[in-house]
């Protein structure tokens, strides 16, 4: 039975993700913090798709083409943001802040 | 303690060692060579979950052609020395910390809510893995599968025009 050793090390890594989202001002380096939240969340679908069928295996595919779509569009969002501001640090990105 | 929980826990403490890492690394280059290692502990933990065409795709997809794009764009962007002031101050740390230690917990707890008792599902006799994932992705879920191509079209096209040079 290896489904709450798995939800286990799931919930780490996401914490980590998320950790590493609010500390880091890095874009690409948050951008692949949200990366790992997506692997978390899919090691908590394979591991519940081991008890419950093969469907949550189907979705972790869909999660992986979703996050190779968004990956790109992010990556070309954070170029354009570079062309125009000549940095990714999110520090200096404050054009919404009020 | 049997060998598949030994190196179930190996592969787990590796995954979550290199993501600790990736996160704290100052270098953007180092923190997507410590993803990789993460990626690649999480496609062995999908082995022994007996998902082992997920683990193929887990190395394919995501060590193989995502994270590439990641290491081309730090390359073209020109940030593979650490910036000074990456990681934010004590106080934003002591949130960070907070926060995630939070949801940690909320996870964690989550996690006891347990499933109805039953073994796990095998594959029916005379099929292997690759049938039983691809035989619903092509009956029940044909639609989302077919609909997932005109994303990844959209992504493309979204993608070569956000890098346009000129906008």
């Amino acid at each position: 039975m290896l489904l709450e050793p798995a939800l286990t090390v799931s919930g780490v890594l996401f914490a980590l993700g998320v950790l590493g989202v609010l500390l880091r001002r890095n874009a690409i380096v948050i951008f692949m913090c949200v990366e790992l939240m997506l692997n978390a969340a899919n090691l908590a679908f394979v591991a519940f798709a081991q008890q419950l069928g093969v469907a949550g295996q189907i979705f972790v595919f869909f999660v992986m083409a979703v996050a190779a779509a968004e990956a790109a569009v992010g990556l070309a969002i954070i170029l354009a943001v570079y062309r125009h501001r000549r940095t990714v640090d999110l520090q200096n990105i404050n054009l919404l802040k009020g | 303690m049997d060998g598949t929980l030994i190196i179930f826990w190996a592969f787990a403490g590796l995954a979550v060692l290199s993501g600790l890492a990736c996160i704290t690394r100052r270098s953007p280059v180092a923190s997507a060579l410590w993803l990789v290692v993460t990626l690649f502990a999480l496609a062995a933990l999908f082995v022994l979950l007996d998902a082992q065409f997920i683990a193929v795709l887990q190395v394919l997809v995501y060590a193989g052609a995502i994270m590439v794009l990641f290491l081309f764009v730090i390359m073209l962007l020109n940030l593979g020395r650490a910036g000074p002031t990456d990681l934010k101050g004590p106080l934003g740390l002591g949130v960070g910390v907070f926060l995630a230690g939070l949801l940690l917990m909320q996870l964690l707890v989550l996690r006891q809510a347990g499933l109805a008792p039953g073994g796990p599902v095998r594959p029916p006799l005379g099929q292997g893995m690759i049938p039983s994932v691809a035989r619903p992705l092509f009956t029940v879920y044909l639609v989302p599968f077919e609909i997932t191509s005109i994303l990844l079209l959209a992504a493309i096209v979204g993608a070569v025009v956000l890098a346009k040079r000129k906008l």
